[in-house]
């Protein structure tokens, strides 16, 4: 079972994620840095968080063109599980992997604090140990993290089931407060909020339980006991 | 730019011919206040600065102590002012920006940010308003984009600070104790400047820090560029890890003639460089530019030839440029080169090494009397003053600030900031208290207790975490020290500090000194701020809830300590009176029974006593958890105060301990054997915060109004005046 994160120039939040992957959830996990390819047998594909090109130009825009988003979109085809957290979300959105864009949030300030989810789909590989409603305290961190669709395609991603965690309070403007969607096919998820930064009861004010059902959720759909 | 008279025959008659333009420079950027410290190194040596924890090597720009089990951390503290003052968002980024690079030239890994911010009165002065708002989002954006957690700070207005601003940046680092860097230079190694092209900003920075503030020079003020540094972290803890840097330094103030002259004389080396070598921004810049040019995110390695390929591989994958610029000589001169043409050719050692001045000191005339008090009018209801003082900019919640810095990346923050203290988890088991604190407006009725009091509330913040100090870090901030009466001021301070840290043990493990704090409408209060680091072994004291029934137990006297409280300054508007100060013994005793009550487990948070007073610090409490209380003011330890003193008085050496009732008879049985003062004060509970004298009630506050009021006041007032 091995884990990809990608390391953007910029990216800030992989270390975190790695060290939540391999210490706490067990899971071989491998940094790959953006210029590299990613080998076939790669099982899950994680963009973490950060600022990478130092958000210029639009946050997430310079690093969708990046060598290693080939693979990644080719892994996205074959079903393979890829989660975008923060920056890797604005990623994913800007390399066309996930619909929506994400703005500046409505207080036009950089926002640190902590949240509350509702799970929405639970059938994704990034949810499935959730239930359906169930909330997840976890914190935010961004200055772009309004999540934005027009109504029309807004109506198509509840039709697809595409929203997988919405905001239990109206945070930073999202529409509909989207906080999480998928693709279509369900195996490519981008969310706002930091699952890395909640899994742990040490640095999790509230419970951390439900954050630590992301990472379970993966490690169920890439078929490892725990 | 330009030496002052003395000093230019003083370098003449050193290297006994007259400098050349380049030389002129780079000995004005060096001895200037900022990079010298030729006012107050000689007075700075008063300071212990050894200890078992700490770890001294050649050429540090930041303290290093040994938390155990092979990992130290490395602790640095700076300021911007001058440059914030001017353009406040690129002047306490590059602040950030600066002190981040001290911590990575040891070899460790910048984990956490604290930041102190002074302005003037932005509830009247829109100019003081800008700038905060200002400041505080170049360091947003300057450590978020690092991925550099700010954790901690304060926040703090006064008058003193009009048309001026004070921007202090503390940083942490952490890392193996095996991986440090030991600095060390052999004839024939490389000198490579990598990171960011040098161009013309920030030129002559440090003589513009060593003046008084008359004009806005802009040109001296950097520009940032996060997204390099970040760059430029990477790459160099890379480098590290290879074992690929001989000797590391930041360039900070002086620039290159900063950094190329104290590595040389902190190695007993010398150095030849070539300004053409060195990557620039700009065409056509002459060497004296490029050697005082403050150009930001850069750093000066000293490698040797068979490690530059490994090196130059490690900066082409982060696409940072490095440049060759010169080699270690045998010589112990610095010289610098343009293609074969010398530009300058001076020992390091009187580059390095300012003349160092004994400036004369007086008591200041306006401390005659300032003890004084005069009378007050009568307040005559308490409830309707605490909600305009739980409101009023210096007691509001500072959250609209911490709110805007990612305080959770590293996912080592355990205690959040908006408590006494912030704390992060470290890789052996143990945790890292943090803390800084100033207090001005007792500083200046008395700057050597008030710098005690600054000191002792910064230990007493971290204690309330359950950390015992372990390191100090000073930033002493003062007008111009050419006047004597500044100079008193300054040393005072010192010596309290100097005082404290020798009593209690605390080595100062870095520091910095900003003179010359002033602008034509007069000079700052003294501002001497107190970093403290604690160490927990086992369990930081962190968030529980407070429920119904739970006490609250103060530790410590309450004494008529009036002088540069919230209450006169901010509700009488009056200066003056006596300021508190701290007795040694006293403080020793409780901070010891406190950390020990914590320890034993005794305690759900504790919460230190200090701007506003009991009434502050008790309702800081019920606002954060969410719950009432009722407070009998008779019971509060004092010397028979007037009821306003017992409720507003910062007296040191306080605390409040919240606990079950269950665990009332064991931690009175400990307190009662330390021979601690203390006593019962209330019980928690309902939705109001009540403070009573003998059964009459004298403050009423809802804690949902309140506490709506005191996390929403600040933001209020920045974005809607």
């Amino acid at each position: 079972m091995n884990v990809a994160v990608i390391v953007f120039p910029g990216s800030n939040c992989d270390r975190d994620m790695y060290h939540v992957l391999t210490d706490v959830f067990k899971l071989n996990a491998t940094y790959f840095w953006h210029e590299k390819g990613l080998p076939k047998n790669i099982d899950a594909v994680i963009l973490p968080g950060g600022f990478s090109y130092g958000d210029r130009l639009r946050s997430g825009a310079i690093a969708a063109h990046s060598p290693i988003i080939k693979d990644v979109k080719k892994m996205a085809e074959k079903g393979v599980p890829i989660l975008g957290v923060c920056n890797g979300f604005q990623i994913l959105v800007e390399a066309g992997l996930l619909p929506g864009a994400l703005l500046k949030n409505t207080s036009l300030n950089f926002m640190c604090e902590w949240t509350s989810l509702i799970v929405e789909n639970n059938t994704t590989p990034f949810s499935n140990k959730l239930k359906l409603y169930q909330k997840i305290p976890i914190p935010i961190a961004n200055g772009e993290g309004r999540y934005y669709v027009d109504s029309e395609t807004l109506k198509q991603l509840k039709k697809k089931n595409q929203i997988v965690f919405r905001y239990s309070d109206t945070v930073n403007g999202s529409s509909d407060r989207i906080a999480g969607v998928c693709s279509e096919d369900g195996n490519v998820v981008g969310m706002m909020p930091h699952p890395e930064r909640a899994a742990e009861s040490q640095i999790n004010p509230n419970d951390n339980k439900p954050a630590s059902l992301i990472f379970e959720s993966l490690l169920n759909a890439i078929g490892v006991q725990n | 730019m330009s030496l002052e008279s003395g000093e230019l025959d003083d370098l003449t008659l050193k290297i006994g011919r007259k400098p050349t333009s380049t030389e002129l420079q780079i000995v004005a950027a060096e001895w200037s206040e900022h990079c010298s410290y030729k006012s107050s190194k000689k007075h700075l040596k008063m300071l212990p600065m050894k200890g078992p924890l700490v770890i001294s090597e050649k050429g540090y720009d930041s303290g290093v102590l040994d938390v155990g089990d092979g990992y130290v951390i490395t602790a640095h503290i700076e300021s911007h002012n001058h440059p914030s003052a001017v353009e406040p968002y690129g002047g306490a980024a590059t602040g950030v920006g600066g002190v981040i690079r001290d911590i990575l030239s040891a070899g460790t890994r910048p984990i956490a940010i604290f930041n102190g911010l002074r302005f003037g009165d932005i509830e009247k002065d829109l100019h003081a308003r800008w700038l905060f708002k200002n400041a505080v989002k170049g360091i947003a954006d300057y450590g978020n984009c690092l991925g550099i957690p700010t954790i901690g700070g304060e926040v703090e207005f006064d008058k003193c600070y009009s048309n001026y601003a004070l921007v202090d940046v503390a940083a942490i680092g952490f890392g193996k104790k095996k991986n440090l860097i030991k600095n060390h230079a052999k004839t024939g190694d490389i000198v490579v400047l990598l990171g960011g092209a040098t161009g013309r900003d920030g030129i002559g920075g440090s003589q513009f820090a060593s003046d008084s503030l008359e004009s806005e020079n802009r040109s001296a003020v950097q520009i940032p560029d996060p997204f390099i540094e970040k760059l430029i972290i990477e790459a160099i803890l890379e480098a590290r890890t290879e074992n690929l840097i001989h000797a590391l330094k930041d360039l900070g103030g002086g620039g290159l003639s900063c950094a190329v002259s104290e590595t040389a004389d902190a190695l007993s080396i010398g150095i030849e460089m070539d300004v053409d070598k060195v990557h620039t921004r700009e065409l056509n810049m002459n060497p004296d530019e490029i050697m005082v040019s403050e150009s930001q995110e850069r750093m000066l390695i000293v490698t040797s030839n068979d490690k530059l390929k490994k090196l130059e591989g490690i900066c082409k994958k982060y696409r940072i440029t490095c440049s060759v610029i010169g080699h270690v000589t045998l010589d112990n001169m610095m010289h610098v080169k343009k293609g074969e043409k010398t530009c300058a050719n001076l020992p390091t050692d009187v580059v390095a090494n300012a003349t160092l001045l004994d400036r004369p000191s007086k008591k200041p005339a306006y401390l005659e009397n300032i003890e004084n008090e005069k009378k007050l009018k009568p307040i005559l209801d308490y409830t309707k003053m605490m909600m305009k003082f739980i409101a009023s900019p210096n007691i509001a919640s500072k959250i609209w600030v911490y709110g805007q810095y990612d305080h959770e990346v590293g996912i080592r923050t355990v205690v959040k900031p908006g408590k006494d203290a912030s704390v992060l988890r470290l890789d052996n088991g143990k945790f890292l208290s943090a803390k800084i604190d100033g207090n001005p407006k007792h500083c200046y009725i008395n700057p050597r207790e008030g710098a005690i009091g600054c000191f002792e509330e910064a230990c007493r913040n971290v204690v309330c975490t359950g950390a015992k100090p372990i390191g100090m870090l000073d930033h002493l901030q003062f007008g111009n020290p050419e006047n004597p009466e500044i100079f008193w001021t300054f040393l005072e301070s010192l010596k309290g500090i100097t005082d404290f840290a020798k009593y209690f043990e605390i080595p100062c493990v870095g520091g910095k000194v900003s003179l010359y704090n002033e602008t034509p409408s007069g000079q700052i209060k003294p501002t001497p701020i107190i970093g403290i680091l604690g160490l927990i072994d086992k369990t930081p004291l962190s968030t529980q809830n407070i429920s119904k029934g739970d006490c609250i137990v103060i530790v410590g006297q309450t004494k008529n300590e009036m002088g540069g409280s919230e209450y006169f300054e901010y509700i009488h508007k009056f200066i003056g009176g006596k300021c508190p100060t701290v007795n040694f013994l006293e403080s020793k005793i409780n901070m010891n029974s406190v950390l020990n009550v914590i320890t034993k487990g005794l305690v759900k948070a504790a919460h230190d006593c200090s701007k506003g007073g009991l009434a502050v610090a008790v309702s800081e409490l019920c606002m954060t958890y969410q719950i009432g209380c009722n407070i009998s003011l008779e019971k509060v330890p004092n010397q028979k105060l007037d009821v306003d003193r017992i409720l507003f008085s910062e007296s040191h050496s306080r605390y409040l301990l919240v606990l079950e009732k269950k665990d009332l008879k064991k931690l009175e049985t400990l307190l009662k054997k330390s021979k601690v003062e203390y006593n019962v004060i209330g019980v928690f509970g309902g939705d109001h915060i009540r403070f009573n004298k003998e059964s009459k009630n004298i403050i009423d506050l809802s804690v949902d109004k309140s506490q709506k009021i005191w996390f929403n006041s600040l933001k209020e007032l920045v974005l809607h005046g």
